[in-house]
């Protein structure tokens, strides 16, 4: 019961703290908004579609690029809680929550959940909006997606977790950016198919090929088409696993939160 | 602030519960040597000062303490649970008070105790007893709606102080809680908390500054990662001021 009421809490403290960041919330929905609008309007017709799985029919570059955006909602916020998380290191509130009388694991699977559940309400006001923007998915779709939603958002949130615990200082998380968020989200199947890309470079192919994020995004893909893409889910679950395994090594209290001299 | 502090410690005077002790700790930053083989106990009940200057290693202590770090070396007790051993034991037996601020600024004060409450397995109506009580205690009751962004460093202090004490720990850890506060603030955080271990309750008090610290308290000077001396601050200091024995003993220490 006291697990429960921890995750709870944490939960709940992570929805107050997002609930006053609005600025948050319209940033992580502007960012997607303006690929889905204004990208996917000028790529529409340098781009060609061919008939792919799970897609029965050809569709638009809008409605390919949708499942590529929801996967960029949960990456950005990934990388936004790991940064809030330096944050709450740096100001302390780490502290607090590391020294609760509960095993350590279960306060960070915590704070995975409670990031991970914030980045799925953006997720679903995204598609919200591309649907009165007429990029519409099966009503059952937007039900099925949810798990696929959790899965990546665990994974993408883990990965932010982990590199909280090595990231030493808020000033070094433009690296974090430069060399996480920007090769993650291009080097996969978000903004154009694998065999598009295995057209110019092969290699640049099988890069995508084995960079989670793409199977994240194909993940909720085939979820959104009601198909279910189970080697994408293997791949994202595995990663997540791992990602989880060295945040929580990178939490271990034998390595020490933050070895400052004192 | 009140004096009589029996709600939020559970506890009367005369009623003590397990304490502290800490065995041949050591620990290292790298080749450098923070704490060299420390070994001390906090009698429960009792105010226990850690006096020692900036770098004296008391940080790292209180790290060790509060399993932020771990060591492989020595043993430390908290409450009569041991900290490596039974960890959630010994995290649910104590209060803290960090250095650094920990409240969440854009959370009311109320909102901020809460949190910790469920974090330690309290909720509902048990949890909004014991915040009402802590925060009363504290004469923070009116503020409870406030902001922690809104409040000034001493109020801030103050409600951290409450949140320590919400689950009911039998021992309170003090890392230099009053750094940056007025005088008046100090005063009253310092008085606070010698009441409280008046009432039962173990402290371990961490500080620089010897006005903190009374002559009947429990003291341990702490220097270079090493216990120079501990025992009962009129004995050590003799006739001397608390300030002059810890500038003689760290000049010699030197």
């Amino acid at each position: 019961m006291t697990w429960v009421t921890a995750l709870l809490a944490i939960v709940a403290r992570e929805a107050l703290r997002f609930a006053h960041q609005r600025e948050r919330f319209l940033a992580a929905l502007v960012r997607p908004l303006v690929w889905l609008l204004v990208f996917a309007a000028g790529f529409r017709a340098a781009l060609g579609l061919s008939i792919i799985p799970p897609y029965q029919t050809y569709i638009t570059y809008e409605t390919y690029i949708v499942p590529g955006l929801c996967g960029m909602i949960l990456l950005f916020n990934g990388m936004q809680s790991s940064l809030s998380l330096v944050y709450d290191r740096e100001m302390g509130s780490m502290r607090l929550l590391l020294t609760a009388p509960l095993p350590r694991w279960w306060l960070l699977v915590s704070k995975l959940v409670a990031s991970t559940a914030i980045s799925i309400l953006q997720v679903y006001a995204f598609l919200a909006i591309a649907w009165i923007f007429g990029i519409e998915m099966a009503a059952w779709g937007y039900v099925a997606v949810l798990p696929a939603l959790a899965v990546s958002g665990v994974m993408l949130g883990a990965l932010g977790l982990a590199l909280s615990s090595f990231v030493k200082q808020l000033e070094n998380f433009a690296g974090v950016m430069n060399f996480v968020i920007f090769p993650m989200f291009f080097l996969s199947s978000a903004l154009y198919p694998l065999w598009k890309m295995a057209e110019s470079s092969p290699l640049l192919r099988d890069v995508c090929t084995a960079n989670p994020f793409t199977h994240a995004v194909e993940l909720i893909r085939f979820a959104l088409y009601l198909q279910f893409n189970a080697a994408a889910l293997a791949w994202t679950g595995l990663a997540a696993a791992a990602f989880l395994a060295m945040a929580l090594w990178g939490y271990d209290p034998a390595r020490g939160l933050v070895r400052r001299k004192g | 602030m009140t004096a009589d502090p029996t709600t939020c410690t559970g506890r009367g005077p005369g009623d003590p519960a397990p304490g502290l002790s800490v065995e041949d700790l050591s620990f290292s930053y790298g080749d450098r040597r923070a704490l060299d083989r420390i070994g001390f106990a906090c009698p429960p009940g009792r105010f226990t000062a850690l006096l020692g200057p900036n770098g004296a290693g008391k940080s790292t202590l209180f790290a060790l303490l509060t399993r932020l770090f771990t060591s492989r070396s020595g043993r430390i007790r908290i409450g009569g649970a041991d900290l490596s051993r039974s960890p959630r034991r010994a995290l649910a037996a104590m209060g803290i008070v960090f250095q650094q601020p920990t409240l969440d600024l854009d959370l009311t004060v109320r909102q901020n105790l809460t949190y910790f409450a469920a974090l330690h397995g309290i909720s509902g109506r048990d949890a909004r007893l014991r915040i009402a009580e802590c925060l009363d205690r504290l004469g923070m009751a009116e503020r409870a709606r406030e902001r922690a962004r809104d409040l000034n460093g001493g109020h801030r202090r103050r409600t951290e102080l409450a949140r320590a004490l919400l689950h009911r720990p039998t021992v309170l850890l003090c890392d230099e809680p009053t750094v940056g506060l007025d005088a008046a603030s100090r005063s009253a955080i310092v008085d606070h908390v010698h009441d409280l271990a008046a009432w039962g309750l173990t402290v371990l008090w961490a500080t620089h500054l010897t006005d903190e610290v009374r002559h009947d308290d429990h003291l341990l000077i702490l220097h270079r990662g090493r216990i120079l001396r501990d025992g009962r601050a009129s004995e050590i200091c003799g006739g001397a001021t608390i300030s002059e024995t810890l500038l003689r003993l760290t000049e010699a220490g030197s």
